[in-house]
């Protein structure tokens, strides 16, 4: 039996019919097309599918749909703002936190939130508010650093 | 040449599309009327299929077919590229028909109108098992275990000994003898993306397409091809982005053949995406060895001989490479040292797991685990400074080529220049000091170092199983703008950047009228691929020599346009001058990759003028080449050339990674104060994309030396099947890395470069268990197996 949802992604309001056992990172890769959310775990350890639900960071690969209905949700492809870059977005490029990508539109949205609660965190409070985001590429240096960066931009603006 | 954009930190040109989540990988590639797929996978390590019943999960909504292994006899068995004497491969066919031999193993597959109800289906198959005895154990094994491949009577599936030198001699000669047992966990590689696969048949045309996410298109391609019986040519295979592989997809596997098979059942588009649980159980695993390392030694710290015995645990199946990676661990055991002797004995065996195979590093890692472990024993055994008995071994710089009793020649190397710089940034001696009073204040304070050494850039096409070359093309479109297909294939490592930073300098245009094409065998011309620390070395080095050829013709065009001799014209920065001097005015400048923009005003081809220029730009020729209205007699239009580059030898980075750790009484968490790494990967084309490799490669080591292990119960089941019981190192888990270098250009080929992407896995992990090792010495410790956790390190500190 499908249900009705009405949300907001990324600004635009939305309404659809899903499955009750739909996750949320399907709804919005599969039906929305937003396929830069990604899957990586299925088990919410790995982060590579983390998005803002009504501004806190969550976990869409554990979420039904059903779940979001009346939320306002922002995925990675909604960060950037009339094409300028979010400052996390131009931190990772900036400080090469990123190398193969596939974790790090989860890492760029955790950051993000990380940084609207805490403008001027330490490193080890980024290291915190990362630790539910996976990457196995970079070593996470430069992503601490890229971090960094965007605390710092966002600061000057 | 100007060096605009080589050797700096130049801004990745890829990640504009991965930053704004608008990249593709293989699931993000949607094709209407695509159907899914999930597998059914065995749930006992050994077993006897005796019935599959398919009938419930074929009745099941939306379930278009479900295919058993008696349905896909035909497909080609899952390859193994190694050849080694005598080597036992077994039948790996893609699906098990009559046995099992691992938990995971796949048995059936089944299709349906969407992944929920492909998934939903899988456990309407009914298998019918009759278990049979495990053995997971690789020594157990060896020792005449339960038989897993009963033709063959036994579970060893090869034994070699390597090595050069009378080690018999060395070793009744020596002064000293050390020996240690020494475990390397198996481990999981975890690229972040899984595995995937879509195939699209048209079954007018005959061609089927499949993206997939693998490390090596056209290795794939040829292999698929022969196991579903299309011609090669009617396979394109497109690797979108790949989510990493560290070697897991270096790898030809029999998802990959079942999905193109089936698309050509079908005639439509198929998916399967690995989900984390199939990916820790099917794809293949690292390391795991166990043996003994013996050494010979001198009263004053020099070495006479090393031996090293060597069970392998190959898991139950042989992917591509399985057999082989043991035997880089042999090719490596000189480490950076000068040992008259060395022995390797290998005893390959089966056991009912996943194939281990290339993880990153692939067998070397192991290699320097105990040549350095080893030398940290001489130490201990001489009450010797680590530091000193290694440099007390090294070869010194004019000692190269350097000749390994392993059969290597080492290319170029000061390893005691890194060696020195590492101490140096570390503070060596004081950091000594500083442990010294803190043992007496009971502080457990340690210290380790590593000096490695590395083999890279794989590699001269005799040592390798399908050709160790790399291809490139380099074209100049009529419009100036500049594309490189490489038959390398990145996945993370940014050779879009860096390969577009050699051929920016090298054509004397902007980065951004370069194009770097990789991964379509549709488009690119026949490559290897990407892994052994190859790409740049060798893949780069095709770029670089395609463009000196495409520079020949060019120059004879420029000639004829300028109407001069060519001997008369000089090309710098970027035009074809008369004179010299004229190049002072050429493009210099280095800009910064941009993001594309949507909008972008209309575009006109100029219109050719040469007459009266006294220069003219390499893209001016380039459209005068395509228009060729204004060629020397006999030359043949557009302005492109292909380079296939054979490399002559390996390239042999090195380096010194200086780990410092503090242990805590109360809890045995183990903490980092400081750790250093000198690496020295020949000349570097982007300083920024090389300390990224570094620091990914060395937190991997982190995970391996304190944290992965692939554990599985004595009835073959996957403990750690899942990222909660695998632990994979987090932000909190790691260092502040201070990173420096030393710099060798490799003299194999022309851009010097020697390879980076392994680094951390094979230096770090020494350093950091010499570390532990070190701060527990007041106990009386001189070795610990990986991962070392906390737990172990507590039950030392209060039980001894």
């Amino acid at each position: 039996m499908k249900k009705a949802i009405n949300l907001s992604v990324n600004g635009v309001s939305r309404t659809d019919e899903v499955e009750p056992r739909m996750l949320l990172v399907h709804y919005l890769r599969d039906v929305l097309e937003l396929t830069g959310t990604h899957v990586g775990c299925e088990t919410s350890l790995c982060g590579a599918c983390t998005v803002m639900l009504d501004g806190q960071a969550v976990k869409s690969c554990t979420l039904f749909a059903v779940q979001a209905d009346g939320s306002a949700v922002t995925t990675i492809e909604g960060l950037a703002e009339n094409g300028k870059l979010h400052p996390v977005q131009e931190g990772f490029w900036e400080k090469h936190g990123l190398q193969c990508g596939y974790c790090t539109p989860g890492m760029i949205v955790t950051a993000a939130q990380l940084l609207e609660r805490n403008a001027a965190p330490s490193r080890e409070e980024i290291c915190h508010g990362l630790d539910g985001n996976l990457c196995r590429c970079t070593g996470y240096q430069h992503i601490i650093e890229a971090v960094e960066y965007a605390a710092k931009k966002a600061g000057q603006s | 040449m100007t060096n605009n954009y080589v050797g700096k930190r130049v801004k990745r040109t890829e990640d504009p599309r991965l930053i704004r989540g608008l990249a593709h990988y293989v699931d993000d590639v949607a094709l209407p009327g695509t159907l899914h797929v999930s597998f059914v996978r065995s749930i006992y390590a050994h077993a006897r299929i005796t019935n599959v019943d398919t009938s419930a999960a074929l009745a099941a909504p939306g379930v278009v077919a479900v295919y058993t292994g008696h349905d896909v006899a035909k497909i080609g068995a899952v390859p193994c590229a190694s050849a080694l004497p005598d080597l036992k491969v077994p039948d790996h066919r893609v699906l098990a028909s009559d046995k099992v031999y691992f938990v995971g193993h796949p048995i059936a597959a089944v299709v349906a109108t969407d992944r929920y109800a492909a998934r939903d289906a899988v456990d309407l198959v009914m298998v019918d098992y009759e278990e049979l005895p495990v053995v997971t154990d690789v020594e157990q094994a060896a020792a005449g275990g339960p038989v897993i491949h009963e033709s063959f009577g036994d579970n060893i599936a090869y034994k070699l000994t390597t090595g050069e030198g009378d080690i018999d001699a060395a070793f009744a000669a020596a002064d000293r003898t050390v020996k240690q047992r020494i475990l390397h966990n198996r481990l999981a590689p975890i690229a972040m993306e899984p595995r995937g696969v879509l195939a699209r048949y048209f079954p007018g045309e005959e061609e089927l397409t499949m993206w997939s996410s693998t490390q090596i298109p056209h290795l794939m391609r040829t292999q698929v091809a022969l196991m579903i019986g299309i011609p090669e040519n009617k396979l394109r295979v497109i690797t979108p982005e790949v989510g990493g592989g560290f070697g897991s997809k270096l790898n030809v596997y029999a998802e990959e053949a079942l999905l193109g098979w089936i698309s050509m059942q079908l005639g439509k588009p198929v998916k399967w995406i690995e989900t984390r649980r199939e990916n820790m159980l099917a794809t293949i695993h690292g390391r795991g060895q166990v043996g003994d390392i013996e050494v010979a030694f001198k009263n004053d710290g020099t070495l006479t001989g090393l031996r090293y015995s060597v069970f392998a645990d190959l898991g139950a199946y042989h992917q591509l490479l399985t057999p082989a990676i043991p035997t880089l661990t042999g090719l490596m055991l000189s480490g950076a040292y000068k040992i008259p002797a060395i022995q390797m004995n290998i005893t390959g065996c089966f056991t009912n797991k996943m194939a281990t195979d290339a993880y990153r590093g692939a067998g070397r890692p192991e290699a320097t685990y105990v040549v350095e472990r080893a030398l940290d024993l001489v130490a201990a055994e001489l009450g010797a400074d680590p530091a000193e008995v290694r440099r007390k071994n090294f070869p010194a710089p004019s000692e190269f080529p350097f000749h390994t009793a392993t059969g290597l020649d080492y290319d170029s190397g000061d390893y005691e220049a890194a060696l020195n710089k590492a101490q140096e940034i570390a503070g060596y001696a004081q950091l000594r000091e500083e442990q010294k009073q803190g043992r007496q204040e009971g502080r457990l304070m340690g210290i380790g170092v590593s000096t490695y050494v590395e083999i890279c850039a794989l590699g001269p096409s005799q040592a390798m199983p399908a050709g160790g070359w790399e291809s490139a093309t380099v074209r100049i479109e009529p419009t100036g703008k500049v594309t490189v297909l490489t038959g390398a294939s990145p996945h993370g490592q940014g050779q879009e950047t860096s390969f577009a930073q050699i051929a920016a300098d090298e054509l004397g245009v902007d980065i951004n009228d370069i194009t770097v094409i990789h991964g379509d065998t549709g488009v690119v011309q026949y490559g290897i691929g990407t892994f052994g620390s190859r790409a740049t070395a060798v893949g780069g080095t095709a770029v670089f020599v395609a463009i000196q050829k495409l520079k020949e013709k060019a120059q004879k065009i420029a000639a004829h346009m300028l109407k001069a001799d060519a001997s008369r014209v000089s090309f710098e920065g970027g035009k074809y001058s008369l004179e010299a001097a004229a190049a002072a005015s050429a493009a210099t400048g280095t800009s910064e990759p941009v993001v594309p923009v949507g909008e972008a005003p209309a575009g006109a081809l100029p219109e050719p003028q040469t007459e009266g220029k006294s220069s003219l730009t390499i893209q001016d020729i380039a459209l005068a080449a395509h228009l060729a209205k204004e060629l020397p007699p006999d030359t043949e239009p557009g302005l492109s050339a292909t380079y296939f580059f054979e490399p002559k030898n390996f390239t042999f980075p090195f380096g010194t990674h200086i780990a410092v750790v503090e242990i805590d009484h109360e809890t045995g968490d183990i903490k980092f104060l400081r750790y250093v790494a000198v690496d020295d990967c020949g000349r570097v084309i982007n300083p920024m994309l090389v300390d990224g490799q570094v620091h990914g490669g060395i937190v991997q080591s982190i995970g391996q030396a304190m944290y992965e292990e692939v554990v599985y119960d004595e009835q073959g089941q996957l403990v750690t099947g899942t990222l909660m019981d695998y632990a994979v190192p987090r932000a909190k888990h790691i260092p502040n890395f201070e990173l420096d270098r030393t710099e060798t250009p490799s003299p194999v080929n022309p851009l010097g470069v020697k390879g980076v992407g392994e680094a951390g896995t094979i230096g770090a992990t020494p350093a950091i268990v010499g570390a532990i090792v070190d701060a527990l010495a007041p106990f009386g410790v001189r070795h610990l197996d990986m991962p070392i956790k906390p737990e172990n390190v507590w039950r030392i500190i209060n039980h001894g």
